[in-house]
């Protein structure tokens, strides 16, 4: 007879302290590893924060650097938003409109053989490295005609196309065929069915996974290196250039010997973190909004 | 004798005879498969002009498949594959110079679940006539067909609200005003009412009565009542076994709905609408 239990005529509980034992330690490990995950993220951005605290004002967004600077100008990584700005809507002003058509196209028209082996090519270009991206878009582009941020976001769009087809065929999916058959039935053309029934009632899930990619190569280094990294240090909107980005800044800031600079390429790294959070939570809100129609 | 479980209501009015009827569709030696299995096979019936053909049977037995042949719903299916010709006024809707956007837009549909667009009541029936180019007189299409469809009194204050907040049988009854705010000629119902409540189902029914003067309804049921209280003609289909065990669904009887419920001529259909199977 247990302590805890109810016992009755044909139950018995004898186990029962025991799954109570085994309930209270998963629940406790699970609680464990969730404490993890939040602590890595909170000691990161205290860490990046605090670190970058100094350099942390207006200053860096409105200011250009200056380089080799003897004196205590103010000056910040102006051309590094700047061009973070340009090539991440250039990337997603190429990504865009190719990976929604391409979603389309395997999700409403293809026949199902195809949908699965172009879903598996989708797959596998998702996975390249950013830094074999970066490499072929040099080979093919940059070599032997220079950088430009074109370029550069010619390769951040390779990397987000395989993201936003696949978001946009998942929620492609998700629009119940009962709405295909109503408009269909009616005798509306495929085409017409698409654009006017199935892709509005997908775009709060097409937006999400657009932001999210966006975001996602915002932090992108390794194919900028190639591509657009030899830049000046005014601000430029000029995308036939190469333009400074946030994350090659980073990058060089780091390798610098002038303390300034590190506190700076943490300000940076802390607004891009900021950038990141904002748009995750733009996602969730513009998916929430979706949902309650 | 036989005692019907269902008693034949008779305020239909009585059906003209037979050599009067206009076939609308006619279907010969129709086989309907899924990849390797087959769904229906060998239906031969002609359907007729401005009557209601009710379409009964067991679970299983093609109801569905066969009635989604009429307006080639099942296109969009890619293992479906059809055999044998479904005449519409003598042609043939499968035919290769035949979009089936053309023959959709002849016969409409109404499904099982209520399907309204994510829109407002208002843009749910006039969306298709605009898509359509249906655009002169919006405004009283819509009212003629949420009438049509018993629902204008109900709705006729609250035109902007969304489609999905009305109840399943207003939801239903807006499928059925959006379908025939398109004039189609033909109305498939593939269990319209299998959904909803007795008040909406029989809102729906009256419908079909008032209605089939200027449409011709094709009705799937599984509710045996409904088809005698709506039906002129009824087919009953059932669940066969072919020669190597395969199951299929097989027209058994089809002829007039009171024929059908009182004097059926094959057994299984005596079975079935007595109550002793299905």
């Amino acid at each position: 007879m247990s302590a805890h239990g109810l016992s009755g005529p044909r139950v018995r509980l004898d186990r029962l302290p025991r799954r109570r034992r085994v309930n209270t330690s998963m629940e406790a490990l699970a609680w464990l590893a969730a404490a993890i995950g939040v602590g890595i993220l909170g000691v990161m951005v205290w860490s990046i924060a605090s670190k970058g605290w100094s350099a942390l004002n207006l200053d860096l967004l409105t200011k250009p650097p200056i380089p080799f600077s003897l004196t205590n100008a103010p000056q910040g990584l102006s051309n590094a938003f700047a061009g973070t700005l340009v090539i991440v809507a250039l990337a997603t002003a190429m990504a865009l409109p190719v990976g929604i058509l391409v979603a389309v196209y395997l999700n409403e028209f293809a026949p199902p053989s195809i949908r699965s082996s172009v879903g598996l090519v989708i797959d596998v270009l998702a996975g390249v490295p950013a830094i074999v991206v970066g490499i072929f878009v040099f080979v093919l582009l940059v070599v032997g005609s220079g950088q430009s941020a074109i370029k550069g976001a010619f390769a951040l769009a390779i990397l987000m196309l395989p993201f936003v087809a696949r978001t946009t065929m998942e929620v492609l999916a998700l629009v119940p065929n009962s709405l295909r058959e109503a408009s269909l039935g009616l005798g509306v053309a495929h085409w017409r069915t698409t654009l006017s029934i199935v892709l509005p009632r997908a775009a709060g899930g097409i937006v999400t996974g657009t932001v999210l990619a966006v975001a996602r190569v915002a932090g992108e280094t390794a194919p900028l290196l190639f591509t657009s990294s030899i830049a000046g240090t005014q601000t430029s909107w000029n995308p036939t250039h190469a333009l400074q980005t946030i994350p090659v800044a980073i990058f060089e800031l780091s390798e610098s010997p002038d303390p300034k600079d590190h506190a700076r390429a943490w300000a940076a790294g802390f607004i891009l973190l900021l950038f990141i959070l904002l748009a995750s939570l733009t996602a969730r809100w513009l998916s929430a909004r979706r949902t309650r129609i | 004798m036989i005692e019907p479980a269902v008693r034949v209501e008779t305020r239909r009015q009585p059906m003209p005879p037979r050599e009067r009827l206009e076939p609308i569709f006619q279907v010969e030696a129709l086989d309907a498969i899924y990849g390797a299995k087959p769904a229906i096979k060998g239906v031969s019936m002609d359907i007729y002009k401005n009557l209601v053909t009710a379409i009964i049977g067991p679970s299983g037995c093609g109801k569905s498949t066969y009635i989604r042949c009429f307006n080639r719903m099942n296109d969009l299916i890619p293992s479906f594959r059809q055999t044998g010709t479904i005449r519409y006024h003598g042609q043939d809707i499968c035919a290769s110079n035949i979009d089936p956007v053309a023959v959709r837009r002849n016969i409409g549909m109404v499904f099982q679940r209520p399907n309204p667009f994510p829109k407002s009541i208002y843009d749910n029936v006039a969306w298709g006539c605009r898509v359509l180019g249906m655009k002169d007189d919006l405004d009283e299409r819509v009212e003629r067909a949420l009438t049509q469809a018993a629902l204008w009194d109900e709705v006729k204050d609250r035109l902007k609200a969304s489609g999905l907040s009305l109840s399943g049988g207003q939801q239903q009854r807006l499928c059925i005003a959006r379908a025939i705010a398109v004039e189609p000629d033909v109305v498939l119902m593939d269990e319209p009412a299998s959904a909803l409540d007795p008040i909406a189902t029989q809102a729906i029914e009256q419908l079909m009565l008032d209605l089939k003067s200027e449409y011709t309804f094709v009705i799937v049921t599984h509710n045996m009542q409904q088809a005698a209280r709506v039906a002129d003609m009824t087919a009953f289909f059932s669940i066969s076994r072919g020669d190597e065990g395969e199951r299929f669904g097989e027209l058994i009887e089809y002829d007039a709905t009171a024929k059908i419920f009182t004097a059926p001529s094959d057994r299984r259909t005596e079975d079935y609408v007595t109550g002793r199977f299905g």
